[in-house]
């Protein structure tokens, strides 16, 4: 339950970003309304390392900028697709094996696996993930191989 | 320049709504759907900064959290004909 | 407004618009759901992530404010819920019974789909005629 204290910092900062009143009453309002919804998630027994990835917040630092710039060049080679005069796909689901060792990380992975253009996880089964691209050649699995290792890495030892 | 961006936005939305309204599946216009959400989003924003007053930020914060719950929603009933808990995934598709 | 900080905006919302565009254009243009997901997502993360940060970085030139706070959070929440939702749908496609448009004869090489279960034989009896098949949707 250590995650508890955690989340309710994150709900009011999120709170006094929102307001940006500081009188006493909407502080109060906000210590309340936080107060509640902590009780609320605990009560729901969802709030743990899964939901609440605190510890993976440093290490994210490095591996969001990277992703952000692997996320523009896909969306550059969707692009230049789509604005060809004849389009030329050739879709077909793949298979991949992730490294990840946790629901968590294997999450992640999956999730920046969608959120880079031209390929989409359709599912997961145990560490097998079954991904949708929209060019097969392209996807290799020389880049997911990169993203796989630094989610793995990103991941790390904690659980 | 802002209504530079607005006009883009509001394209692509008309481009997605075309896409919803022809789209041959209902997961192809539950996506356009999503889209036209997003581009909502970014709608708002941008608005707000030709209007000079980019307090409409706030619903464009809510704006994204509904259009999200919206659509999960949408294809939970596609998906399983109701929106009650439980049902396991094996017997609702069929 | 300093020149630079205009040209920097103007690059980024040109670009975020570009995008949007393009990534709708793609929603028209794509033979099939699954595919038009990948446009889909070109139009949540670069669209949206490049608008927004032209009006992050206008708003933050008159020093750091609460605006640019909220565009990052605004994105921030987009970002995460796109996935999520591209991947409900694809999941809802997928067990729909929705198949995916293949080009026949590009499934030689590589460990491609077939022990998937979802509808293969319905991919392999699509004509194989060329990019624009049209898709086996509809």
């Amino acid at each position: 339950m250590k995650h508890a204290p955690w989340l309710w910092a994150i709900l009011f900062a999120l709170w006094l970003v929102l307001s940006w009143h500081f009188t006493p009453l909407f502080l109060f309002f906000g210590v309340v309304t936080c107060s509640v919804a902590v009780f609320v998630a605990m009560r729901m027994a969802i709030v743990d390392g899964e939901s609440l990835p605190v510890h993976l917040v440093w290490r994210a630092a490095t591996y969001v900028p990277w992703l952000v710039w692997e996320i523009f060049k896909s969306n550059v080679r969707v692009a230049r697709i789509i604005l060809s005069p004849r389009i030329r796909v050739d879709p077909s689901i793949v298979h991949f094996r992730a490294s990840q060792r946790t629901d968590l990380g294997r999450f992640i992975y999956a999730n920046s696996i969608t959120l880079t253009p031209g390929t989409v996880t359709t599912g997961i089964v145990g560490d097998d993930f079954e991904v949708h691209a929209i060019v097969q050649e392209e996807i290799d699995g020389t880049e997911e191989n990169v993203m796989n290792r630094r989610v793995a890495r990103l991941e790390g030892e904690v659980a | 320049m802002f209504a530079v961006a607005a006009a883009a936005v509001l394209v692509s939305m008309v481009l997605a709504m075309v896409r919803a309204a022809l789209g041959p599946t209902a997961y192809d216009r539950v996506l356009a759907l999503n889209n036209i959400g997003a581009k909502t989003v970014v709608l708002i924003a941008v608005l707000g900064f030709v209007n000079g007053r980019p307090d409409f930020l706030d619903l464009a914060l809510a704006y994204a959290l509904i259009n999200f719950i919206g659509t999960i929603a949408v294809l939970k009933y596609i998906e399983y004909g109701d929106l009650g808990v439980g049902t396991p995934r094996e017997t609702g598709t069929e | 407004m300093g020149d630079i900080v205009s040209v920097v905006v103007w690059v980024l919302l040109l670009s975020g618009a570009f995008f949007l565009v393009t990534g709708s254009l793609g929603m028209v243009r794509l033979p099939d759901v699954f595919t038009r997901m990948h446009a889909a997502g070109m139009v949540d993360t670069m669209g949206a992530g490049l608008t927004l940060a032209g009006l992050c970085v206008y708003s933050l030139h008159d020093g750091a404010n609460l605006v640019a706070v909220r565009l990052v959070l605004v994105l921030a929440f987009l970002w995460f819920t796109s996935p999520i939702a591209t991947h409900a749908v694809a999941k809802a496609a997928l067990s729909g019974g929705t198949t995916p448009y293949t080009v026949r004869g590009a499934e030689a090489g590589g460990e491609v789909d077939d022990r998937t279960g979802a509808a293969p034989e319905a991919a392999r009896k699509a004509p194989g005629d060329g990019e624009r098949g049209g898709g086996d949707t509809r």
